[in-house]
């Protein structure tokens, strides 16, 4: 009883342990606080770059960046595990372009972004979409090719025979939880490439994090650590409940 | 009038990996309107397979299946497998209505007819329920339903009791019997179980061998409702066993 009732406490207990052992490191002096900012400093710094409009720009752009990125990258990775997962040919042709380009991390791709599209939101846009894309594939994929073959019979015994309508009638529903899993490890995954992509001077929070340590604000940097967690935090919490409510139908 | 299927001369043998297994061989059947038909025979010797012919999921090798043409908002056949297999992401009345969506009906008499086969099962109090919430009997309830709903002009049903306690499968038995006496539903009825077959059908044709053929048929005399004890059944069961254990028929 006692500790059930203590559980929801301790990671609000946790967390509150965190930020003091952190404002006492630099407090201590084991630390600059220049190289490491007490959590004291942050709000101070968070009004200043709010005041600047900086800080409501910086998201709006990221979030720019970071939605176009992943939708695109869920679309296609959904589209392209459908065609592989179902159709054998497909997937064999695929098997090798496949494994060449997989290995290749979102990073390796700037080089190629900046000169297909500048330095410019598009740049970042692909860079998200293309960690987001190998993702969502796999998982599509594999849900697709895992869908129970029995369930696949009733749409063809009752006459759901030709490929759009075994694809919305069982394939799609069934791959759903699998598709599902794959997006949520993608809703993270994109924000590393977001700070990625911003990195090299596209606006957003990765470019006003560089800009800010170059200058060794460091508490500027750790406000928008803290403000991406935030909204990972946001957006993961909306997914699972989206994904509940989906899934509705599994015990 | 002609039979709602005629099966005439029918082959069919799988090929796999080279080589070649004949499953069903030299087979001619009709099924009468009204008729309540039970095939039996051991397991492995073909039964699922003619009834997916029938369906049209297997292509014959050789001969040819006829089935009557359906009617408007009607299909010709409607499968119950011996699992349930309904869709886990539809609520039972839209897992009742599945085939009805392929039947270019409003939605509304979609909704009316799913919510009807769904009340001649006795479960139309379940039916915003998820398939997970249901119990097997339950389960195969809706696949019976599922069938219903297409007003298939024969019903083909494959094992669909033989996953239940002997208790549950009883009480389906006899409100198939019931459901499909009351509307002179056709019936194309498989199974192993000689009892099951004796108290359903009108007619029970044997199945044997391999390739499996047809080895007898016979009609079952008894009138309806049936008591499972009457003689009348189980000479037609004796019989039956009989013919399923002859000599000639014992695997070499
Ligand atoms: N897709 C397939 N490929 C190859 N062989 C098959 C296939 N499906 C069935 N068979 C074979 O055909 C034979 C008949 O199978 P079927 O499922 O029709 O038997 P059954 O009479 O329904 O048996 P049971 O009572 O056990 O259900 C079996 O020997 C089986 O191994
Ligand atoms: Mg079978």
């Amino acid at each position: 009883m006692r500790a059930r009732r203590a559980a929801p406490l301790l990671p609000l207990l946790g967390l509150v342990a965190f930020f003091a052992l952190w404002e006492a490191v630099p407090l201590a002096g084991l630390v600059n606080p220049a190289f490491l900012p007490p959590p004291s400093a942050l709000p101070g710094a968070f009004l200043r770059e709010l005041r600047t409009g900086q800080w409501l720009a910086a998201i709006g752009n990221s979030l720019g960046h970071y939605a176009l990125g992943l939708g695109l990258g869920i679309g296609l990775g959904i589209a392209a595990g459908t065609v592989t997962g179902l159709f054998r040919t497909a997937e064999a042709l695929t098997a090798w372009v496949v494994r060449v380009l997989r290995p290749v991390p979102g990073l390796a791709w700037v080089p190629f972004a900046i000169i297909w599209f500048g330095v410019s939101p598009a740049a970042a846009v692909f860079i998200i979409a293309v960690g987001v894309f190998w993702i969502v594939y796999f998982a599509s994929h594999g849900a697709i090719r895992g869908v129970d073959r029995d369930l696949l019979e009733v749409a063809d015994a009752f006459g759901f025979r030709s490929a759009p309508e075994r694809l919305v009638k069982v394939v799609w529903p069934a791959a759903t939880p699998g598709i599902l899993v794959g997006v949520r490890t993608a809703i993270g995954q994109a924000w590393m490439a977001v700070v990625a992509a911003e990195i090299f001077g596209v606006p957003g929070l990765g470019q006003r994090m560089m800009q800010a340590s170059t200058l060794l604000a460091t508490d500027i940097v750790v406000v928008y650590m803290l403000t991406m967690a935030f909204l990972y935090g946001v957006l993961d919490a909306a997914f699972t409940a989206l994904q509940g409510r989906m899934l509705r139908w599994r015990a | 009038m002609a039979g709602l299927i005629e099966i005439r001369a029918l082959a069919l043998a799988f090929t796999r990996e080279g080589a070649r297994t004949e499953v069903l061989a030299d087979l001619d059947l009709d099924v009468e309107p009204g008729e309540f038909l039970a095939i039996v025979g051991a397991s492995g010797v073909g039964k699922s397979t003619l009834l997916r012919v029938i369906a049209d999921l297997v292509r014959p090798s050789a001969g040819s299946v006829r089935l009557s043409p359906p009617a408007p908002g009607r299909r010709a056949v409607a499968l119950v497998f011996q699992d349930a297999r309904l869709l886990p992401w539809r609520r039972i009345l839209d897992n009742v209505a599945f085939g009805l969506e392929k039947l270019r009906l409003a939605r509304a008499e979609r909704r009316r007819r799913a919510g009807e086969a769904l009340a001649r099962v006795g479960l139309a109090a379940l039916a915003a329920r998820w398939p997970f919430q249901l119990s097997g009997g339950q389960r195969q309830r809706v696949a019976l339903a599922r069938a219903l709903a297409v007003e298939p002009h024969v019903l083909l049903m494959d094992e669909p009791f033989s996953a239940l306690d002997a208790l549950t499968r009883e009480s389906l038995q006899d409100e198939l019997s019931r459901l499909c006496g009351a509307a002179r539903q056709t019936v194309l009825f498989v199974t192993h179980d000689i009892e099951e077959a004796v108290y359903l059908a009108d007619r029970i044709v044997v199945l044997a061998g391999s390739p499996g053929r047809i080895v007898a048929t016979h009609t079952v005399p008894a009138p309806r409702p049936r008591d499972r004890a009457a003689p009348a059944l189980q000479e037609t069961a004796r019989r039956i066993r009989r013919d399923l254990t002859a000599p000639d028929r014992l695997p070499a």
